[in-house]
């Protein structure tokens, strides 16, 4: 296992960039501890699989520098690089059984078959395979055959990082539950440093203790899943990350007052707002119904079961608020609050007093 | 009716795909077929749209019998998960391809093509070709095409199953509004109960090619009439446990937990259950007044930002907890949960729902 350092790393697919825009990787600098669990999350074309590609080896980057424990592996053959890959669909080999299956990585680096028995044994009891070890891989389902390509990234101890692209997006929901937690409970019991692409927020939060959220091939914030929820850096963060998003609502500060539609509002860092395009923040979570405060119009309310998501108007604006289960809505013009610590001024889409 | 099936059934093989089914569509409404894969959406919807023929049973279709009517001849539209496009048209020939079939006048084309794509926000790619746009646009284009025409039917089998996260919300927000007001039934396949939830309307879960309920959306997530329904329709799974009620009091199976009955649950005979709980009914405090306490060695914790779901070991099962806020638990800890004894279903042995 090891630490990993992207250093000043940049990436273009043209021969001859020069602006900005032509990479498709603008510079990223991570430091990534030994044995952590991180998550690369972001929309399809934010460069999050740029990132895989140049951390693996596939990938050369046009600048910068990847390093294993201070080594500096830029150079590397994805061999040399010791990384285990699982990818969204199965690989597997399906005419061999799942014992074999998951030996075939050790066989391939001639470990002795005694220490391989004792580390299929151990794999496949936590992922639950054990009663299937002698069955061939071509019968399971498709959830059993992802299990394996877990398994067969997992069942190496000696690999420097263990690298998910997207590997539950063909699961089935009640499947998805299992086999996330499955592959949490492992990080944790055998600190391998893990990284995990995807572009599902559930997936990256639940999984990882570092989130890194990339958009239009840049590192927009990194923080764990609660920084990532209650203080987004960027409006990009605070609308992906949430579902609904946070509302992002244009407004005006004037003598040190945020106003939304001609409505004072009390927010967090409002003192720190020096100018550019003001936007306020705030999630759906943290907006409540209020005697008075905001005064909207409810135009919808839809039931996901635990709690409800109901759409108001405030002047031409959206909000949205989180409402419990049980809990009265009122119907046609009422007024909403936004909870004060947890509502933020965006200034040209970044968190307004807050290094970058 | 616009659409009945009566009697219908399919099988392949020695295997039956779709069991002895009888169902009812009105015009206008929306219906989501939910379930996991497998377990028959598809099989359905192509019988309804004349793809397949059915083994046994009719399909009747505003009165009249069109089991044995092609799938052309139907006004049917369909969108798959896997993003169909002719990789040689324009977006706008795409689009326009099931109204040329039925030789409609150009102008018409221009007009109800420019509606279709400003709606689906397409209008700026009309003569780009398809492999030229992003997968979610490529998907607003199938779905454009399937919006065109006033079709009778309109066939949705997971159509956004294979975008980003953040593009199906935007896609569930707009969905319904493309189909409101219009005379088509709408159905939409789909293996997630949240999305479900999302869009109300109608749902009718299935499990191994039965149909087990079908309902308003809403109500069969709060009342579904059997076992097999409430696990189709739970996201994260719902929590089962077999209880024996003997007065006011719960036993747990295969433990020494006793637990109070709600006051709902409080007239049923004594004997063997089987209860179901959500996992947002299963928390780290006490929420209700009939509580049930439960302790158990903590599998994982996933912490989102805003929400915790703890996976808990409970003599050899797994439960979850979904709470509000941030409950970091310790993997191999033991912690104590509350279940809301007034939310729990209650199934007799057979599985059916009788509190």
């Amino acid at each position: 296992m090891a630490k990993i350092t992207i250093d000043n790393l940049r990436h273009s697919y043209m021969s001859l960039a020069t602006r900005d825009e032509d990479f498709a990787l603008k510079r990223v600098h991570l430091d990534w501890a030994d044995g952590g669990a991180y998550a690369l999350l972001g929309p399809s074309g934010c460069g999050k699989t740029t990132l895989l590609n140049l951390i693996s080896g596939l990938l050369h980057p046009s600048e910068g520098r990847i390093l294993f424990d201070d080594r500096d592996v830029s150079n590397d053959t994805p061999e040399k690089r010791n990384i285990a890959q699982v990818f969204q669909f199965p690989v597997i080999y399906d005419t061999m059984t799942v014992y074999d299956n998951l030996a075939f990585p050790l066989r391939n680096r001639g470990v002795d078959e005694a220490e391989i028995k004792k580390r299929v044994t151990d794999i496949a009891e936590m992922l639950e395979l054990t009663s299937t070890l002698d069955k061939r891989a071509a019968g399971l389902t498709a959830d059993g055959k992802q299990k394996i390509s877990l398994g067969r990234g997992l069942v190496r101890s000696d690999v420097n990082v263990i690298m998910f692209d997207e590997p539950l997006t063909v699961i089935d929901p009640h499947l998805k539950w299992q086999l996330r937690s499955k592959l949490k409970e492992l990080q944790h019991r055998i600190k391998r440093t893990m990284i995990y692409v995807t572009h599902d927020q559930t997936e990256a939060l639940t999984f990882a203790d570092q989130v890194v959220v990339m958009n239009n091939g840049e590192v927009v914030q990194t923080g764990t899943p609660i920084e990532l929820f209650e203080k987004p850096k960027h409006t990009f963060v605070g609308h992906f990350i949430g579902s609904p998003g946070m509302n992002v609502l244009p407004c005006e500060v004037k003598g040190g007052k945020a106003f939304v539609e001609g409505h004072a509002v009390a927010a967090d860092n409002v003192k720190s707002v020096s100018g550019g395009k003001l936007e306020l923040g705030v999630r759906p979570e943290f907006v409540s119904f209020a005697k008075s405060g905001l005064p909207v119009d409810v135009v919808k309310v839809s039931d996901v079961g635990r709690y409800r998501v109901v759409d108001t108007r405030l002047g031409q604006l959206s909000v949205k608020l989180i409402v419990k289960e049980g809990d009265d809505i009122p119907s046609g013009k009422t007024h909403v609050a936004f909870d004060k610590s947890h509502t933020q001024i965006y200034s040209d889409n970044w968190l307004a007093g807050s290094a970058r | 009716m616009a659409l009945e099936l009566k009697n219908v059934s399919k099988r392949v093989g020695g295997e039956t795909h779709i069991h002895d089914t009888n169902l009812a569509f009105e015009d206008g409404s929306f219906n989501i077929f939910l379930g996991a894969t497998r377990s028959g959406k598809t099989t359905l919807m192509q019988l309804m749209a004349g793809i397949q023929k059915p083994s046994a049973g009719s399909i009747w279709h505003r009165g009249k019998d069109v089991t044995r009517v092609a799938v052309q001849q139907r006004n049917v539209s369909m969108v798959y998960q896997q993003f169909i496009n002719y990789p040689m048209l324009s977006v706008f020939e795409n689009i326009a391809s099931p109204l040329r079939v039925i030789g409609m006048a150009e102008a018409e084309i221009r007009t109800r093509v420019g509606k279709a794509a400003e709606i689906l926000r397409l209008s700026p790619m009309l003569n780009r070709k398809p492999s030229e746009l992003s997968g979610g646009q490529q998907q607003r284009t199938a779905i454009a095409r399937a919006i065109v025409k006033d079709s009778d039917l309109i066939f949705l089998d997971e159509p956004l199953a294979n975008l980003d996260y953040k593009l199906r919300e935007e896609l569930r927000e707009e969905l319904p509004k493309l189909f409101s007001g219009r005379q088509a039934v709408v159905f939409y396949a789909t293996t997630e109960p949240h999305e479900a939830l999302l869009f109300g309307n109608k749902t009718l879960t299935l499990h191994e090619g039965k149909i087990t309920q079908f309902g308003a959306t809403a109500e069969i997530y709060r009342k579904p009439n059997s076992l097999t329904s409430a696990k189709v329709f739970s996201d994260p799974p719902i929590n089962v446990a077999k209880v024996t009620k003997s007065g006011k009091k719960l036993r747990l199976a295969g433990s020494a937990l006793t637990w109070p009955v709600s006051r709902k649950a409080a007239v049923l005979p004594d004997g063997d259950y089987s209860i179901g709980l959500h996992p947002h009914h299963v928390s780290p405090e006490k929420s209700a007044e009939a509580d049930g306490t439960i302790s158990g060695r903590v599998l994982v914790t996933e912490i989102s930002g805003s929400e915790s779901v703890v996976h808990f070991n409970v003599g050899g099962q797994t439960w979850v907890s979904q709470s509000h806020g941030v409950h970091p638990y310790k993997i191999g800890e033991t912690a104590t949960f509350h279940a809301d004894i007034d939310h729990a279903l209650f199934f007799d042995m057979a599985g059916k729902l009788v509190s």
